[in-house]
């Protein structure tokens, strides 16, 4: 096939988009959207889910073709591309999934894409260790290449996508939420490695929800929304303020919380907490009407802790009380029913199913208080389940589509809903805006807000420091396990508080 | 150039909770412990010990035992099975399963026996084995267009296909037993790599048909590890979304995998014809699930993606072992399936547990 030398042929890679258009059937996902991307530039596409961004990064990719309009890489202009052109002009998207095969070693997900580009029938062990290593040393990382990739942790799968690309003379890394699963110091490693890229003349286009860092490594940013270009130009001119607001379409300041009124009452106890390797000494208190903030780095026990108090976790000792009345340690079912609920940070794992219908993801939780008889009072499960997804807001075509089928935003909030509906009086919410834009987020954040007005009692596990600025009345900072500060909201700006986490 | 320091990467691991706590950069770790601790986990290793456990018993409780007689009766009856099993271990490194395998395999024996009897008797023993592996792998393609082709679950498919196939086979070909065989076949029955008498005075032989094993085993293994065709049946295998978006043809892959099955199950059924010297319509099927049991034991997933030649080999030898020699170590030989499905309970679960243990342990 001709296009196999393509990647010599192009020889500057500006990559041009021109009037692009895309259809799914009535709905129009992109419409006449205009884009470009000079060699050794950093572009931030922005933009909520829905907006265009996905199926711009498909068409780039290859995987969809454009209704109309069309596309320069170099010299050649094509009104369609498919992966295998793509790939050999140098186009490289890493997924949120980094596309990688987990049964496979680092060295071979790496040099796979380019072996296979060179038309070879032959496997050649060697060749694909030498390529893969040529790769790392480039951003200058030692990843061991006979590991398999199933048993790395996520910043190194994400390094060995990259790597990946680079492998294959990328010269447009397109990067979907590139920092979503990392913590605040992979991140760093990871801007790092982009103006490394950048200085090498490679092309990056970003997608992120953080605002902040893409800020800090690109120089223009490009916004959708609903499917046009609304916004463009260099960085310097953005913002977080006016970012959010070209990406929704309107305003939105994130009130600090109302105080809480001290005089309510104690929901729930914690004393003398502690597992073996994971956490020891928690000892807090939550109030109804509550927002309480647990933040630390990974690895500081955040996680375990948020499981351990509802049963997920069995702790070695110490105590837990609801309203007084003491909890079994390890037993979520005994957790459920004294009133606490827990919303996972990994929805997709470990809190919803789905390939079920949105409203059999809320409705499960309620199966045991609508038996009438033995049997399942469908009717009135189905109308509570729906009552709960219109008060959440979510944005569903049909109820009895799948919850895989909704944006992170929507998924999350069938989530809450299935917990809402069985009226907890502590709700524990760990990353409760993982994966989730900006809209949703401010959604989610009034969600809360709203939950504690009605004396609700919330613990939100988060290491997005001005989520727990806006929605917490105050802060427990983790650290090796222990609550080693305890922060009153309020009392510290942004920085502050990074400056409280990382020491 | 960059900061990036691959140790903090690895402490900050999701998985590293405690070992963060423990102050242990797991980078540190020694590249040989890894390897060691690898060896020890892997289902080989189990299955290897369980085999000379076994026959360390099974001497000690009858020393005939340990001979050239009872060495061959084991290899002669690992063929068939052994074939069909490094078919199966590559259907399951695909991501998918097969059960029609037996079915393939009676009806390609069957078709080309009588197909030669009724055209030309005389055919040569390897153009009968040609035969019948072009009528498997004509087989494996049906199964491969519904699955590669329509996108159909390979179970469900493979399920439909054994019916149908049987059913053909039984209702159109015939279902009368042959044991007046073409005499080529008969030829290759004949045909001996090793035979000879022991000092103890029993009879041993080991038939060419065993070269079939070898082969298959060689190519398989080649196929898998040395082209990028077997790249990319294990690609397919780990993730059939990243093999598409890395421009792996998946369709033609799985399309490959089938025929190549039912070539090898033509194979294993033409031989199982020539050595049992009988043609037999009803045989075979039923088989298919002692396969499978082999090639789990020997360390393949079901969600597939992992598999390997050896462990194959290893979980025939030891279903093989069981077959045939349970009643050496003073089992009786009708606890045989109790025997393999404890087994199977043990071989495969306990890793299963271990893993599990330790990810609940690091959660």
């Amino acid at each position: 096939m001709p296009e196999v030398n393509e990647a010599t042929v192009a020889g500057s890679a500006t990559v041009r988009m021109r009037g692009v258009t895309k259809r799914y059937g009535g709905v129009t996902a992109l419409n006449d959207v205009d884009f470009a991307i000079e060699p050794g530039e950093a572009v931030c596409l922005a933009g909520e889910n829905g907006s265009g961004k996905s199926t711009l990064i498909k068409i780039l990719a290859g995987v969809e073709q454009p209704t109309s309009g069309e596309i320069m890489i170099g010299e050649r202009v094509r009104s369609r591309l498919n992966p295998r052109v793509s790939a050999a002009a140098g186009v490289m998207v890493i997924f949120q999934d980094f596309s990688l095969f987990p049964n496979l070693t680092v060295a071979e997900n790496i040099a796979l894409p380019t072996m296979r580009g060179n038309r070879r029938k032959l496997f050649d062990r060697r060749r694909a260790r030498v390529l893969a290593r040529a790769a790392l040393e480039r951003i200058d990382i030692d990843i061991p290449l006979d590991a398999r990739v199933e048993s790395l942790p996520v910043a190194h799968k994400q390094l060995v996508a990259i790597c990946r690309a680079l492998a294959s003379n990328a010269r447009l890394i397109v990067m979907d939420e590139p920092t979503t699963a990392l913590t605040e110091r992979e991140v760093r490693s990871l801007l790092d490695i982009i103006r490394l890229l950048k200085s090498e003349g490679v092309a990056v286009l970003f997608v992120s929800h953080k605002l902040a860092e893409v800020l800090e490594v690109c120089e223009k940013v490009f916004v959708l929304r609903n499917g046009e270009k609304v916004a463009e130009g260099p960085a310097t001119d953005f913002d977080a303020a006016s970012l959010s607001r070209h990406m929704t379409g309107r305003d939105l300041p994130e009130a600090p919380p109302s105080a809480v009124d001290p005089t309510a009452d104690v929901l729930l106890e914690v004393s003398g907490l502690h597992k073996e390797g994971a956490f020891r000494d928690v000892d807090f208190t939550l109030q109804s009407g509550e927002v309480l903030g647990i933040s630390g780095l990974l690895g500081s026990g955040r996680t375990s802790l948020a499981k351990a108090l509802f049963g997920l976790v069995k702790a070695d000792g110490g105590s837990l009380a609801l309203g007084g009345a003491p909890i079994p340690l390890g037993d979520p079912l005994s957790a459920t029913r004294a009133g606490i609920g827990y919303v996972p940070e990994d929805r997709l794992t470990e809190g919803l199913f789905l390939t079920q219908s949105i409203v059999r993801n809320v409705a499960i939780g309620r199966l045991d208080e609508h038996v009438r008889g033995g049997f399942l009072d469908l009717d009135a499960l189905v109308i509570e389940a729906r009552d709960w997804l219109t008060r959440l807001k979510v944005k569903a075509p049909d109820i009895e589509a799948p919850v895989k089928s909704l944006s992170g935003g929507n998924q999350q909030r069938v989530a809450l809903a299935r917990w809402l509906s069985r009226a907890p009086r502590v709700l524990i919410l760990n990353g409760p805006s993982v994966g989730v834009d900006v809209g949703s987020k401010a959604d989610i954040h009034d969600i809360v807000r709203d939950l504690a007005q009605a004396g609700i009692g919330l613990i939100v596990i988060s290491d997005d420091l001005p989520e727990l600025l806006a929605i917490c009345h105050r802060l427990l900072v983790m650290k090796n396990g222990r609550i080693v500060d305890e922060i009153v909201s309020g009392t510290v700006n942004e920085d502050e508080l990074t400056h409280r986490l990382a020491s | 150039m960059t900061s990036l320091d691959s140790k903090n990467l690895h402490s900050e691991d999701s998985h590293a909770g405690n070992a963060a706590l423990r102050e242990s950069p797991s980078r540190g770790l020694p590249r040989k412990r890894f390897a060691s601790l690898h060896l020890w986990k892997r289902n080989e290793t189990l299955v290897a010990i369980v085999i000379v456990a076994f026959c360390v018993l099974a001497t000690l409780s009858d020393p005939l035992f340990f001979s050239a007689t009872t060495l061959t009766d084991l290899l002669r009856a690992s063929i068939v099975l052994g074939i069909l099993a490094v078919g199966a271990m590559l259907v399951l490194v695909s991501g998918g399963i097969d059960v029609s395998f037996t079915a393939i395999a009676v009806f390609a024996m069957y078709a080309s026996t009588v197909l030669t009897l009724g055209v030309m008797p005389d055919l040569p023993w390897y153009l009968v084995f040609a035969l019948s592996i072009g009528i498997g792998a004509s087989l494996g393609a049906i199964n491969g267009i519904f699955i590669a082709g329509f996108g159909l679950p390979t179970l469900i498919v493979t399920l439909g296909t054994l019916s149908v196939f049987r059913g053909f086979l039984l209702t159109i070909i015939g279902s009368e037993r042959i044991s007046a065989l073409p005499p080529g076949m008969r030829d290759f029955s004949r045909m001996m790599i090793a035979r000879g008498t022991t000092e103890a005075g029993s009879f041993y032989a080991l038939p060419a048909a065993f070269v079939a094993l070898g082969g298959t085993v060689v190519l398989t293994w080649f196929i898998l590890h040395k082209t990028m065709l077997g790249r990319a049946i294990f690609a397919v295998g780990g993730s059939v979304e990243s093999a598409r978006r890395i421009g792996i043809n998946v369709r033609a892959t799985q399309f490959f995998v089938y025929v190549y099955v039912g070539a090898l199950a033509g194979l294993a059924g033409i031989i199982y014809g020539a050595l049992g010297r009988m043609a037999d319509p009803f045989s075979l099927v039923g088989l298919e699930l002692s396969v499978i049991a082999a090639v789990v034991l020997g360390g393949a997933r079901l969600v597939g993606g992992y598999g390997t030649v050896t462990g194959t080999l290893l979980g025939v030898a030891l279903i093989v072992l069981v077959q045939n020699s349970l009643i050496v170590v003073g089992i009786p030989s009708t606890w045989q399936s109790v025997a393999i499905g404890v087994l199977i309970l043990l071989g495969t679960g306990l890793p299963a547990w271990q893993a599990r243990r330790a990810a609940a342990k690091a959660a």
